[in-house]
């Protein structure tokens, strides 16, 4: 998609979010922020303390000019940590406006009880209303189909070009307002009240007046509150032991050394991330219901996946033809494919087509041949399809046992090579198809999956992370396991029935894990709710799209691997800001202890291991590292930690390395860079 | 001076040495299992029989503390009674007073909280009767309190979901039963074998060489200076402690009070492991604790035994260290490893006065009560390292990119609050302690002067490192400072009371919410508890919280005092 490659500040978004960053200096709203109220309430007492001294200057205090600066950086920090909020609200947002563009106002022709038409604008269709949308009209809005079938150009929500081909009844059934309808004619009844469809929720979730905290960050919220409340402790105490010291320190030195200490970085980040973490979500077309569920998507331990569309690239094809002793290959061919030239079944068609291709037989030819031959259609009971031609050559295809009795009846031997060829296929995780003239044996077609290019280092991903994968299949357990090894699989799922899904989906909760799936039937339903993560798809039902807390707007089933990845961003990111925060007072430490003693007692100079210039610049340098480095950050709470699979103990090792050494080295030198140039003005 | 480090060094090699085998048989002990000592069933089950208690009962979290808190009251009012009436009662053949009700008070909290905050001395101040059936037994029970309270918690972190976490009474009397009895037993044989007083009767009056006529206190002190140790509680029979020669002859007593002040915490650690079959995780948090010991002892062993070159200016001779206010029988490396020993661990015994030792040691032993988790105190010490360790859990797991879980379990607000109440309330008693107190001293320094012997740094060390032992409940002082009023009477007796029961509940209430969670098995994207890379994490997490909350405060005592100093 094209916005993907949009850059973090658009000169559009930055001056919303700038506006923003002031609007959200309102307390009513810093107070959700504990870590960034206490930081506002501190630049309330600068202000009072610098407006005091214009009126009535005291040297105990310092100049007017220090207070005045010390004051402006602490507001820039405030104004910063909004930014920060401000600039992921905007990008989420035009993100999702940018879907939301798709579903402009368009005229719906909406048919009433008696079935007559009239025209209502798309904005006003209410919930369960039904309308009418013929070739090269626009949906007006999500619905599901009540009749017909109809081919949908997509791409204004997938950005994929095909068409796709939409149906009532069956698990493909819903439509997206905004899509273009290329051919025939559907009847869609409205299932989203106006405001209410996911893309309106998502917004609503991104702009803050219904985004609640997740689990884990009310958690961290709290540990953040715990630390500040230490350094309220350490700043607050402080005063009567530089009483007992005689060791007056200024306001601004106590507000300072309070502001530093806090985990400003982390607190004026923390809303950022989450916000940043559904927006690249959505950058990945999944809307997501709540951020929560963002969130659960890194935890989750069971992936389960449809082998059909995921692992492997839609359905069987025919790959060889292996004939039967004493039969050409051409012959059985031949044979091959006019036992399939009618038959519309995937499998079938792939027959005609390895014959046409590879084989180079004459398909045009041979489609003449059918004229006025009897259609034998496959049953359950006779296993096998095919026809019969004019002539009264019986030409069968079907599976081996099916082939193998109409032989025995026939009195026709059953060739040993070809009982062969059908188990080493069978073993090898294909299809074996028998081929049959006149009952006499031919020769067995392979059917094989093609496993999707690619997909064996996804798992390999996903195993590095820790995360099991499980392959539903209808497929017998003998071809599931191989394709299931082939692909690299952890377990299987064969022969599968909804419900399959739903036990092993509640057993592995049991055990105390987190299941994701992805699903798009009615019948997936009840196991895409009762997973952690349930992903629908959006060509789905809207019982799936309900049911599930993501919805995928790209219907691509490997969608899943990336939403793992992304929730584990997420986390990641607030884990690794968090340490960087709290190394990064070690160094802060370092600046403003000895700047608050030196000059009443000389001794502990020695503490001032930086050789920053005088007290007020060491002050002034570390809130200008603290204030500089939330919006230096922004890039990074914006994009995410990257995710390595590299095993939860090297990531930590990698993470507390460049994260927590770094925090701790890199304000040594950033206070000791800005104390330079701040040296040069005072 | 290499055989004082050498000897340091075996000491803390045989504490070791025992250490590993002692946690593989507690952890025997606690799991219920077949053991040494199951001879000594019978006394259990007459206890129980005796006080109508079903060791077998299974109870929850809430039901052990409601528990540990009753029966803890119990013990109050029994030690008030006692200490208010021992005039009267028998065993007191020097014929010492009855307690005044608010220094019994102080007395009672003290060493129901498992720590000797002395404000009297026991050689005028206790009778025989009060030394045993308040001050050692008080030493025996509150030792039981904390490591019951622990496994609870070991219990807790197994890898199921349950309510039900054994029996505080069987894991109370066990601890005593099979641990401290036997244990100080042994001790208590050593000490009197080496000339440790042993007996009931009343001062001995003799004629000392320059023919004065002297009485020297007696009593039954081996027995209590056993378990004063082995407990770490560290109240001494007499007011000099372990410095005293009675309580402490010669070097090998103090080899072995030192090993036994340290080998409870450091097998509880290894019982960690047994118990939960995880001894990876076992060595981890003992690394982290061992790496936080040494930091605290390497400084202190050096200045202590490099003498205090102020003396040294005087021309004084500072060859063997600095030795004011240490015992020439132990000598300086050993007064510098026993102190540091003794404030990890919430031990206040002590064979020399902290006040003397040099400024950064000074700092070492504050440092050592504000972490209050490198080993720590029988048991509790393992439930205040099991709070930073949440914290460090949160973060890393964070960091790993899941939702933070411990051992399986996860890590949510709940669990965090607590940890953070529990962090929180150290470094708040400490600070807001000190604060008020050095505020009131500025404030009016002429009414106030008998509080500091020394004005200034060493002062504010002094005003510190009272409140810091308090909270610690470590019970060690500063001898500077003249702590019987009742400012710090009433002071320190909060903080004491405060200090020690929210961290046992603290974390046992976050262990009882995790057995309850569903038990998540690991995979490889769980983050391993067990690895030195998590350890290094923990250790971040506790000099960052604990340590560096105190900065400032190190940086006006300690801190200016050396920088002046050197």
């Amino acid at each position: 998609m094209s916005t993907k490659s949009q850059s973090l500040f658009q000169p559009a978004l930055v001056s919303e979010a700038v506006k923003q960053a002031f609007v959200k200096l309102d307390p009513r709203i810093m107070f959700r922020n504990p870590v960034m109220f206490t930081v506002e309430i501190g630049t309330v007492v600068m202000l009072l303390v610098t407006l005091g001294l214009l009126v009535k200057p005291d040297a105990a205090q310092g100049s007017f000019g220090y207070n005045f600066t010390v004051f402006v950086v602490l507001f820039l920090t405030l104004l910063f940590a909004n930014f920060a909020e401000a600039i992921a609200e905007a990008r989420g947002k035009a993100q999702a406006e940018s879907l939301r563009k798709t579903r402009e106002e368009t005229p719906a022709r909406v048919l009433d009880a008696n079935g007559q038409e009239s025209s209502v604008s798309s904005s006003q269709l209410q919930k369960d209303q039904i309308f009418l949308v013929e070739a090269g009209e626009i949906i007006p809005t999500d619905g599901e189909i009540i009749e017909g079938l109809a081919t949908i150009d997509e791409s204004a929500i997938t950005g994929e070009s095909a068409p796709v081909i939409r149906e009532a009844g069956g698990d493909k059934s819903s439509v997206t307002g905004g899509t273009k309808v290329l051919s025939d004619r559907i009847k869609v009844v409205v299932t989203t009240a106006p405001g209410e469809s996911f893309l309106d929720k998502m917004i609503a979730l991104v702009e803050g007046a219904s985004r609640q905290k997740t689990p884990n960050e009310i958690a961290l919220t709290i540990l953040l509150a715990g630390f500040t409340l230490v350094f309220v402790l350490v700043c607050v105490t402080l005063a009567p032991f530089a009483e007992y010291s005689n060791t007056p320190i200024a306001i601004s030195a106590f507000i300072a050394l309070f502001v530093c200490l806090i985990p400003t970085t982390i607190g004026g980040l923390l809303s950022a991330i989450g916000i940043a973490g559904m927006d690249r979500a959505l950058r990945a077309n999944v809307i997501t219901k709540s951020g929560k569920a963002v969130e659960t998507a890194g935890d989750i331990d069971v992936l389960l996946l449809d082998k059909t569309g995921t692992i492997t690239i839609g359905n069987r094809k025919a790959t060889h033809f292996w004939p039967a002793p004493g039969i050409t290959e051409a012959q059985m061919v031949e044979a091959a494919t006019l036992a399939s030239l009618t038959d519309e079944t995937p499998e079938g068609k792939s027959i005609v087509e390895l014959a046409g291709e590879t084989r180079r037989s004459d398909v045009a030819g041979l489609r003449t041949r059918l004229q006025g031959a009897e259609l034998i259609k496959f049953t359950a009971e006779t296993r096998s399809s095919g026809v019969t031609l004019p002539d009264g050559t019986r030409l069968r295809k079907g599976a081996s046992d099916a082939i193998r009795q109409l032989a025995a009846r026939a009195n026709q031997p059953f060739p040993q090579e070809t009982t062969q060829r059908v188990e080493a296929i069978a073993s090898n995780g294909g299809t074996p198809l028998v081929v049959s003239q006149n009952d006499q044996v031919l020769g067995v077609v392979e059917l094989q999956d093609i496993i999707k290019p690619g997909i064996q280092e996804r798992f390999e991903r996903l195993r590095k992370m820790g995360i099991k994968t499980v392959m539903v299949t209808g497929d017998n357990p003998l071809t599931a396991r191989f394709i299931a090894e082939k692909a690299g699989v952890d377990d299987f799922i064969a022969e599968a029935k909804p419900e399959d899904k739903m036990t092993y989906i509640r057993r592995e909760q049991q055990q105390g894990k987190l299941v994701a799936m992805m699903g798009d039937g009615t019948n997936d339903a009840p196991a895409l709710a009762q997973a952690d993560v349930g992903v629908a798809m959006n060509s789905g039902t809207q019982a799936a799209k309900e049911a599930g807390n993501m919805v995928d707007l790209d219907n691509d089933p490997t969608k899943l691997i990336e939403v793992v990845e992304i929730g584990k961003q997420l986390l990641m990111t607030r884990g690794t800001l968090t340490t960087f925060s709290i190394a990064n007072d070690v160094a802060k430490y370092f600046a403003i202890v000895p700047a608050l003693f030196m000059v009443a007692i000389p001794a502990l100079g020695a503490l001032n291991i930086m050789g920053l210039k005088s007290p007020q610049s060491a002050i002034l340098s570390a809130v200008i590292f603290n204030a500089i480095i939330i919006p230096a950050l922004v890039p990074l709470a914006l994009r995410g930690v990257a995710y390595k699979p590299i095993g939860a103990s090297a990531l930590l090792r990698r993470n507390l390395l460049v994260y927590g050494l770094g925090g701790v080295i890199v304000p040594f030198i950033g206070i000791k860079v800005i104390d330079l140039l701040v040296g040069v003005f005072l | 001076m290499n055989n004082e480090l050498l000897s340091i060094g075996g000491i803390y090699l045989v504490t070791l040495v025992l250490a590993l085998p002692l946690g593989a048989y507690l952890a025997r002990v606690f799991r219920g299992e077949k053991n040494l000592l199951d001879f000594m069933r019978p006394v259990e089950n007459g206890i129980y029989r005796l006080s109508g208690i079903d060791a077998r009962r299974e109870m929850t979290w809430q039901q052990h503390m409601v528990a540990l808190l009753t029966i803890n009251l119990v013990w109050f009012l029994l030690a008030m009674l006692v200490l208010c009436t021992q005039g009267s009662l028998p065993l007191n053949p020097d014929g010492n007073p009855s307690m005044s009700p608010d220094l019994a008070f102080n007395t009672a909290i003290s060493f129901l909280v498992n720590c000797n905050l002395q404000h009297y001395s026991g050689e005028s101040g206790l009778s025989y009767l009060s030394q045993i059936v308040v001050i050692t037994f008080l030493q025996f029970v509150s030792a039981a309190t904390g490591i019951a309270a622990a496994v609870v918690v070991f219990n807790a972190l197994q890898t199921r979901t349950t309510e039900k976490l054994g029996n505080f009474y069987d894991y109370f009397v066990k601890s005593l039963t099979r641990l401290l009895l036997p244990g100080s037993l042994l001790i208590a044989l050593i000490l009197a074998f080496n000339g440790t007083p042993m007996t009931l009767q009343g001062k001995q009056e003799l004629i000392s060489l320059q023919g004065d006529s002297v009485a020297v206190s007696r009593g039954p002190v081996a027995a209590m200076v056993a378990i004063k140790e082995l407990g770490t509680n560290g109240g001494g029979f007499y007011g000099a402690n372990s410095a005293h020669p009675l309580e402490n002859p010669n070097f090998l007593t103090n080899a072995v009070e030192n090993i036994a002040l340290v080998i409870i915490p450091i097998a509880m650690v290894f019982a960690l492991g047994f118990y939960l079959k995880r001894r990876k995780l076992a060595y981890m948090i003992f690394g982290v604790m061992t790496v936080g010991f040494v930091a605290l002892l390497a400084p202190t062993v050096y200045y202590e035994m490099h003498g205090n070159p102020a003396i040294a200016k005087l021309g004084v001779d500072q060859a063997l260290g600095a030795m004011e206010g240490k015992e020439i029988r132990l000598g300086a490396a050993a007064s510098a490893y026993w102190s540091i020993t003794n404030t990890i661990i919430s031990c206040g015994s002590v064979n020399s006065m902290h006040d003397s030792f040099m400024p950064i040691s000074g700092m070492s032993q504050m440092l050592g009560m504000m972490t209050n988790a490198f080993y720590g105190g029988c048991g509790v010490g393992l439930l205040n390292f099991f709070a930073y360790l949440i914290i460090a859990v949160f973060i890393a797991g964070l960091m790993v990119g899941r939702t933070p879980e411990l051992l399986g379990k996860k890590i949510e607000a709940r669990e965090m609050k607590i940890a953070v109440i529990v962090t929180l309330l150290h470094p708040l008693l400490i600070l807001a302690g000190t604060a008020l107190t050095a505020h009131l001293y500025a404030s009016n320094p002429t009414e106030y002067s008998g509080w500091l012997a020394n004005p200034g740094y060493h002062g504010f060390s002094e005003m510190l490192y009272e409140f810091t032992s308090a909270s610690a409940n470590n019970g060690s002082g500063f001898e500077g400072l003249g702590d019987n009023t009742p400012w710090w009477n009433i002071s320190t007796g909060v903080v004491l009371l405060l200090a020690r029961f929210l961290p046992i509940v603290g974390p046992v209430a976050i262990a009882g919410l995790l057995a309850r969670k569903k038990y998540v098995p690991e995979s490889a994207g769980t983050l391993p508890a067990d690895t030195a890379t998590f350890g290094v994490m923990v250790l971040a997490v506790i000099v960052i919280i604990a340590a560096l909350a105190f900065f400032p405060a190190l940086a006006l005592g300690p801190l200016a005092e050396h920088f002046s100093l050197y």
